[in-house]
């Protein structure tokens, strides 16, 4: 593990509205980003990925908790203080068609980013533009079409040179790929595997995906209803998960593989809603092995070998998987 | 085969004869207002007590009213005002609406104060509060257009202001904020952009209100000084003729009809146009 | 098989008039689906395969849509076998929702918001079985039973807004199920789902196939779902089938060189390069025009002058049949 992390966040919370509507979408949620480091931040519905993934770009702002980025804290900087937040920590969206403004050029879209930070003008200025779309693997004469002449898989190479433009050293991928076809999904999935090692860059990524997710990270953080239920390196998540949550999301995914058993493990029931979040330890209405202890304490994350925590009172034998291969 | 927007666009929008119909009839009536002097055949203000009342013939087509003035010659010089009136409101009610529905939409604090106030001004039926406006502010075309500016303000502040509420939340608003592009770029390029085709269809729907309130509001008398040839106004002088000379207001109003009409075919055609749901059950 | 396959779709050609001219979405989808099996419908977005399902249950949005080649035959509960191509709406739409039934990715949108569910399984269940309104709402009751929502008797006064996605999509099958359909359309049903759920939605419908013995046509765009639910599976690229095989045979020795390429680009397939990181396999290019040949050969890294020139006709062999000039070569 590097010395000192790029990003670290220290017990993170969020909560949106007031009560009785107060929404728990982030709860006491702490991890570091090492630089050149991809961390996978996999989770279902409500359990607050994008949240974390906005929280740490200052889009939206704290409950409580701290964000410390490239040695300063931000958690409460104002946005004139986040202007150098904004040239070193950069987002990519799901939706290829939304994230783009329907209105501007790709040369505008782009040199956007190159003007708010005044990195270059005039001719250099479109050079510029010209080498980031080459660098994502389109011909920079495509500079001056609007986003409805490209595809999907183009448009998510524009939004992710449009994060490349100010040269971050962290790149927030919400859901990058989960809009795309599985080719396309494999072309993005392939160029952002090219251009963090090209420019060193950290990334969060945000997936429900846990194939994707295992494929692009160095390690992986689950979480449920806001909360980290295990943390560890990405090998070490998929092949020993040690959380009832991560086997039973791991077991969920269907393989594309018909020799594969078939989904035998089912978790009962629905996520519950992170309006009213169960007490203790949030995953114990849907798991198999809660006791009432669970409904008391929430289980804080423990150590389970070299970088690896998980959060369950409990530490129970997987019996329910094949053996990894 | 890639088509020219602008000519898609215009294939579009006349897909419904209705509405390419409406467009030359108003395209007819603003030329007309331009070129007035050229195209009325007398003046407008020209008395005539020989000719008083006449009805049409064929040196008065539209006849002439109870000075002798010819009703068509009024009615095209008519037309500058009242459409003058009009698209002044449109001008006024569009920018000063369009400002405060973006800053309303886009900075949370500022929209409970500006939205009641709009709820205020919406309760009150149009007319009413543009005559209570004009009886304050005394009768004559520049308080006209203020007091229908004010009348019709809040609607395009509501319009812009639901749009700015769904377009801030979309990603690439939210990508330009993590850019850090100023919250200045962010409304005048991002935001604005894409609230201007609603803004342009409530522009159409403005309009058509105006001359109609700008109409009714001279025919009470709360309008502009009846020297001022107005539809609004020719309709209010030539009313007490109106049982032995029905030209007299039967013009005007047709005017006027044919012109709020043609505005909202207009609209409706350029909102089914711009929506895309609507485009798609075409 | 002796018996006819329940659905068997022949040469089908659909043509849409839009503004910019007259297209062809899917022009050459020829599969079958017996009784009890589940036949995978895979392909990417544009490759068809819904416009194949909305044909089926003859849902082509009128007039702009029409079957313009090919037949759709079914074989209904009383043996007649009928096409569906050729059939007037108002038979049709006595079929939907007695015989053939579907349900599809948005549960919410084909629910209406201002009915109970309870009210709307009962609707169904009056209409198709002619069932008094006590019996129906009986119905209705045992219906989510069937789907597994617990509590059926107190949420079959529920809205549709009041659910989780995972308990709509439950109700929009018991909907489906309610009056016993031999044939099951399954469009994208599990897409907008979570993992955990979309596995509960998946075993569902699995059982209700096997305790129905119906056919199900299960669309998707996942070829984890294909591997975990289908019988057999049939591939489209632009409109066309490319390939129709049994499952394993699919994923063990695809003929295709779309499907094998497609199954490359999986994630769980990623190489490891030189450089130690690991890779996915991706398709160059994207669909282009369609011309005379093969509509993968552009980005087909086995095509040859031949494939861009003549026509490519679906090659049946056994249990299996592929849309290529050389797949035995490439194979060998």
């Amino acid at each position: 593990m590097s010395a000192t992390p790029l990003l670290s966040v220290e017990g993170l919370t969020k909560h949106f509205g007031r009560a009785p509507h107060l929404l728990r979408a982030v709860e006491d949620v702490s991890f570091h980003v090492a630089p050149g480091e991809v961390l996978g931040l996999v989770g279902e519905s409500g359990s607050g990925k994008s949240t974390i993934g906005r929280l740490v770009l200052r889009l939206i702002d704290p409950t409580s908790g701290t964000i410390r980025f490239d040695g300063d804290d931000i958690s409460r900087a104002t946005e004139r203080q986040l202007k150098s937040l904004r040239r070193k920590a950069q987002m990519v969206f799901q939706d290829p068609y939304a994230s783009l403004n329907p209105r501007l050029r790709v040369r505008d879209i782009i040199g956007e980013a190159i003007d708010a930070h005044r990195l270059a003008s005039g001719a250099r200025r479109t050079e510029r533009i010209g080498e980031l779309l080459e660098t994502v693997g389109l011909p920079a004469a495509h500079m001056v079409r609007f986003p409805h002449e490209f595809s999907g898989g183009q448009r998510q190479r524009i939004g992710i040179a449009r994060a490349l433009a100010v040269e971050p050293k962290l790149i927030v991928a919400d859901e990058p790929v989960s809009a795309l076809d599985v080719s396309v999904q494999a072309q993005v999935i392939n160029l952002l595997q090219d251009l963090r090692r090209r420019f060193e860059l950290a990334m969060l990524f945000i997936s429900h995906d846990l194939e994707v997710v295992e494929l692009m990270c160095d390690r992986i953080a689950v979480l449920y209803l806001g909360r980290i239920v295990e943390i560890g390196r990405a090998e070490e998540i998929s092949t020993r998960p040690r959380h009832p949550y991560t086997r039973a999301l791991l077991a969920a995914s269907p393989k594309a593989d018909p020799d594969a058993p078939k989904i035998r493990r089912l978790l009962k029931g629905d996520i519950p809603s992170p309006l009213a979040p169960p007490s203790g330890c949030v995953f114990r209405t849907r798991c198999p092995h809660a006791t009432g202890e669970c409904a008391q304490v929430v289980p804080a994350l423990r150590a389970a070998g070299d970088d690896h925590r998980f959060a369950c009172l409990y530490d129970i034998a997987d019996e329910g998987r094949p053996a990894a291969a | 085969m890639e088509q020219s927007p602008i000519l898609l666009f215009f294939r579009r929008m006349f897909r419904r004869k209705l509405v390419l119909v409406a467009c030359i009839v108003l395209f007819v009536i603003v030329l007309m207002a331009l070129l007035a002097p050229w195209v009325a055949p007398y003046e407008p203000t020209a008395i005539r007590v020989i000719r008083r009342l006449k009805p049409p013939n064929e040196l008065n087509w539209l006849g002439t009213d109870e000075f002798g003035r010819d009703i068509l010659s009024r009615i095209i010089y008519g037309a500058r005002a009242s459409l003058g009136i009009g698209f002044a409101v449109v001008m006024v009610s569009m920018t000063v609406g369009t400002l405060f529905g973006l800053l309303a939409g886009y900075f949370r604090p500022l929209d409970g104060a500006v939205m009641r106030v709009v709820d205020a001004l919406m309760a009150l039926p149009d007319i009413l509060l543009a005559i209570f406006l004009v009886a304050v502010l005394g009768a004559s075309a520049f308080n006209v257009v203020l007091a229908l500016s004010i009348v019709y303000t809040p609607r395009v502040i509501r319009v812009v202001r639901a749009s700015t509420l769904v377009i801030r939340e979309l990603p690439f608003v939210e990508a330009a904020r993590a850019l850090g592009v100023s919250a200045r770029r962010i409304l005048s390029v991002h935001i604005l952009l894409n609230v201007a085709s609603p803004v342009l269809v409530q522009a159409t729907f403005i309009f058509a209100y105006a001359v109609l309130a700008e109409a009714g509001l001279s025919f009470l008398g709360a309008g502009v000084p009846p020297e001022l040839p107005t539809w609004g106004t020719m309709i209010a002088s030539g009313q007490q003729y109106a049982d032995d000379a029905f030209w007299v207001v039967l013009f005007p109003g047709l005017a006027i009809v044919l012109a709020a009409l043609s505005l909202q075919i207009v609209g409706d055609g350029l909102r089914d146009m711009l929506d895309p749901k609507l485009r798609k059950a075409l | 098989m002796i018996s006819p396959p329940l659905l068997a779709i022949d040469d089908l050609e659909v043509r849409f008039r839009t503004e910019e001219g007259e297209s062809t979405p899917v022009r050459g989808v020829t599969l079958s689906v017996a009784a009890g099996e589940t036949v995978a419908l895979v392909g990417e977005s544009g490759s068809g395969k819904s416009v194949t399902s909305l044909a089926v249950m003859g849902l082509l949005p009128r007039p702009a849509g029409r079957v313009a080649r090919g037949r759709i035959l079914f074989r209904r509960r009383s043996e007649q076998i009928v096409d569906l191509a050729a059939m007037p709406s108002s038979e049709m739409r006595k079929l939907r929702g007695s015989e053939i039934a579907m349900i599809f990715q948005e549960p919410m949108t084909s629910l209406n918001p201002v009915l109970s569910i309870g009210e709307q399984i009962a609707e169904s269940v009056r209409q198709h079985m002619g069932l008094g309104r006590a019996g129906a709402v009986k119905r209705a009751v045992e219906m989510l039973d069937l789907v597994e929502i617990p509590d059926a008797r107190r949420r079959v006064d529920e809205y549709p807004h009041q659910m989780s996605g995972g308990m709509r999509q439950r109700v929009m099958i018991a909907l489906a199920m309610s009056c016993n359909p031999s044939l099951l359309i399954a469009d994208e049903p599990t897409t907008a789902l979570d993992v955990t759920i979309q596995a509960q939605i998946l075993a569902l419908i699995d059982r209700l196939r096997r305790e129905v013995g119906m056919g199900v046509l299960f669309i998707t765009h996942n070829l984890g779902v294909v591997a975990e639910v289908a019988d057999r599976v049939t591939v489209m690229y632009a409109g066309q089938v490319v390939e129709s095989s049994p499952v394993k045979d699919l994923f063990r020795s695809p003929r295709h060189p779309y499907t094998s390429a497609l199954l490359n680009c999986l994630p769980a397939r990623a190489k490891r390069g030189a450089d130690g990181r690991r890779m996915v396999q991706s398709i160059p290019g994207t669909v282009g025009n369609v011309g005379e040949g093969c509509a993968f050969a552009p980005r087909c890294a086995h095509s040859i002058e031949m494939c861009r020139t003549s026509s490519v006709a679906l090659e049946a062999d056994g249990e299996r049949s592929a849309r290529c000039l050389r797949w035995r070569e490439i194979l060998a």
